[in-house]
């Protein structure tokens, strides 16, 4: 068996895999976190919860609708951008003059309502959601077998990270996101409609917490539970990264994806709280963060 | 907190000449209502009722006198937990020492995070403390001697000093109770030393103190410190009134739930976070036998509470005309 540093190729490998398979997820929902902060100063607390509503979104359309992966892949997260919309239209809205940690106080007591009524409708345990035929078995690469759902889900993210990236890049509605960052009076004295831009961000922000819930339906159990703790490393993501940068969001989400697989195989132990050693070191180091601009 | 807030059209009141005194009578009556409690109530529950009340009350000494929102007070209520459960279990301390290790403890676990977090601001220290406190957790689930799931089981109470037995539910009550107002005598008289008035003022406008000449960073870590020595306190208090310590006082719905006390009674007065934590503790143990979520009604509480009425119960109290002829100020 071919070893690489004292460890088996497979378990590496098996592992840099699962590491980066995370990575998606953490790029996905840091990237919403960061979107949605640059505008509206709010951090995002039900971020967790919107993941786990996109998922149980994708498994009620399934099992009371019949509609199938594909299609949920692009309901679930519109009709998660829908709820968080309504929601930042009558609630969130009325916090943006206030200190930001009252936005950061809202969602957590709107993710801790969410993830209660799902709690109570559902019950705690994982539900199951199979993959799509077209996704399952599994490929030889030589060196491992790479089951395809799980590639899918790389590929998946990878793109909508770039397609996100590209969007307020590249775009029109970005050059206003970024104008309205930098300075939303100004913006709007230009005419351009900045409450309405907020709330697209928020649904934009929200949709992709969505989105990443359905990619991970399969991966993982679909549970009340299932976003909870995973935000709070997203947290640590977030300010290892510094929310300064889109793309130093999404960068940093693989990074430190990859960087938790690769401890599990060298020393499984720390796998749990390596990001948030990271953090702290970070934090030491370089307190606005790896692509944070200095506060 | 009070940054970037609204201003509110005060009306000016002017306290009444006799309102020191009427404070005093009110004061009196409830440490009296105190006292006389366990004649009417369960004692555990009023137990569970102060331990809460004093850890909402070491938290509010940070969010509300210095400003900082810290998201992973969990860590140092539930860590002086397993810290005092496992003193008095397996080495045989007396409670009083098993306490002070668990204050000792939380303090010392408060300048580490303290150090690290305060290097960021606002937003970002809710965020590190709360990833910082998940880091915590994860140790308490793996480190051996807190036997993971299953917690410290059957700790003893022991006798106080050698002398009072606390397996006596009236005298461990009694114990509580003045663990309770030495914590809020340490709190009050804190606040109001010269040194938390240089908090109060990094709250109300940070680059000022600073080019005053105040070491901004020092005091915040001293506060921070303060605040984790109490809620260690609170903590410490706690693992020997239910006799177990587990992994649910180091979660962050924990740390969440301390916040809910604080902002629902009132951040920034002295006794919001008692009335709050009364309120919350109530609300749990009325649903406790109901599989309904309580997770339910505090998040919806969380975000009333937010959008409707961020001063608190006893904020808004002292807002009113009543509350001022009483002489009660408002921190925001």
């Amino acid at each position: 068996m071919t070893m690489i540093f004292g460890v088996p190729v497979q378990a590496l490998m098996g592992q840099l895999l699962v590491g980066l398979i995370n990575g998606s997820f953490y790029a996905l929902l840091s990237l919403g976190l960061a979107v949605i902060f640059g505008l509206l100063r709010v951090i995002n607390f039900a971020h967790g919860a919107q993941y786990m509503l996109g998922a149980f979104v994708a498994l009620l359309l399934l099992t009371v609708g019949g509609i199938n992966y594909w299609l949920a892949l692009i309901l679930a997260p519109l009709i998660v951008g829908l709820f968080a919309a309504l929601v930042e239209k009558t609630m969130l809205s009325r916090l943006y003059r206030l200190d930001p940690l009252y936005g950061l106080l809202f969602t957590f007591g709107l993710a801790l309502a969410i993830e209660g009524t799902f709690r109570w409708f559902f019950g705690a345990s994982g539900k199951p959601y199979a993959p799509p035929s077209q996704l399952t078995g599994a490929v030889n690469l030589g060196f491992m077998f790479l089951p395809v759902y799980r590639g899918w889900v790389v590929i998946a993210s990878l793109a909508v990270c770039l397609g996100v990236w590209l969007l307020i890049e590249r775009t029109r509605l970005g050059a206003y996101l970024r104008a309205a960052t930098e300075n939303p009076v100004l913006v709007q004295a230009f005419g351009v409609n900045v409450p309405l831009l907020l709330t697209l961000t928020y649904a934009l922000g929200a949709g992709l917490a969505g989105f990443a819930g359905v990619l991970a339906a399969p991966v993982y159990q679909v549970s009340p539970l299932m976003g909870s703790n995973l935000i709070i490393i997203v947290f640590a993501v977030v300010v290892v990264g510094g929310m300064g940068s889109i793309l130093g969001a999404i960068v940093t989400g693989y990074l430190l994806g990859v960087v938790e697989g690769l401890t599990k195989v060298f020393y499984p132990e720390a796998s749990n709280i390596v990001i948030f050693v990271i953090m702290a070191i970070v934090l030491i180091l370089r307190p606005a963060g790896l692509f944070g601009k200095d506060a | 907190m009070a940054a970037k807030s609204e201003p509110i059209a005060t009306e000016q009141v002017a306290a009444h000449p006799r309102a020191g005194q009427v404070r005093l009578v009110l004061l009196v009556i409830a440490l009296a209502a105190l006292l006389a409690a366990p004649l009417f109530l369960y004692p555990i529950f009023l137990m569970k009722l102060l331990a809460f009340a004093l850890f909402a009350s070491a938290f509010n000494l940070l969010l509300g006198y210095t400003g900082l929102l810290s998201f992973g007070h969990a860590a140092f209520f539930g860590g002086a937990a397993y810290f005092t459960a496992h003193a008095v279990k397996v080495w045989g301390w007396s409670p009083e020492a098993g306490i002070l290790l668990g204050v000792l403890g939380a303090a010392a676990l408060g300048l580490v995070m303290g150090a690290i977090a305060i290097r960021r601001q606002g937003i970002y220290f809710a965020m590190i403390t709360l990833a910082l406190s998940q880091m915590f957790f994860f140790f308490c689930l793996q480190a051996p001697f807190t036997h993971g799931e299953d917690g410290i089981q059957s700790v003893p109470r022991g006798h106080l000093f050698g002398v009072i037995d606390l397996n006596q539910p009236l005298n461990m009550y009694y114990f509580v109770l003045a663990v309770f107002v030495i914590g809020l005598l340490i709190i009050w008289r804190f606040v109001n030393s010269p040194f938390g008035m240089i908090l109060k003022s990094i709250r109300e406008n940070e680059s000022r103190a600073i080019s005053l000449g105040y070491s901004v960073q020092h005091y915040k870590l001293g506060a921070f410190v303060m605040s984790a020595a109490l809620a260690g306190l609170a903590g410490g208090v706690k693992a020997l009134i239910f006799q177990f310590a587990t992994l649910t006082d180091v979660t962050w719905q924990m740390s969440g739930e301390v916040i809910l006390m604080t902002l629902l009674g009132g951040i920034g007065t002295l006794f919001g976070p008692i009335v709050g934590s009364g309120l919350v503790v109530t609300l749990q143990n009325v649903l406790a036998t109901s599989d309904f979520p309580v997770t339910i009604i505090t998040g919806l509480v969380f975000m009333v509470c937010v959008l409707l009425f961020r001063r608190g119960i006893v904020g808004e109290f002292c807002a009113t005309k009543l509350g001022k002829m009483l002489g009660f100020r408002t921190e925001n």
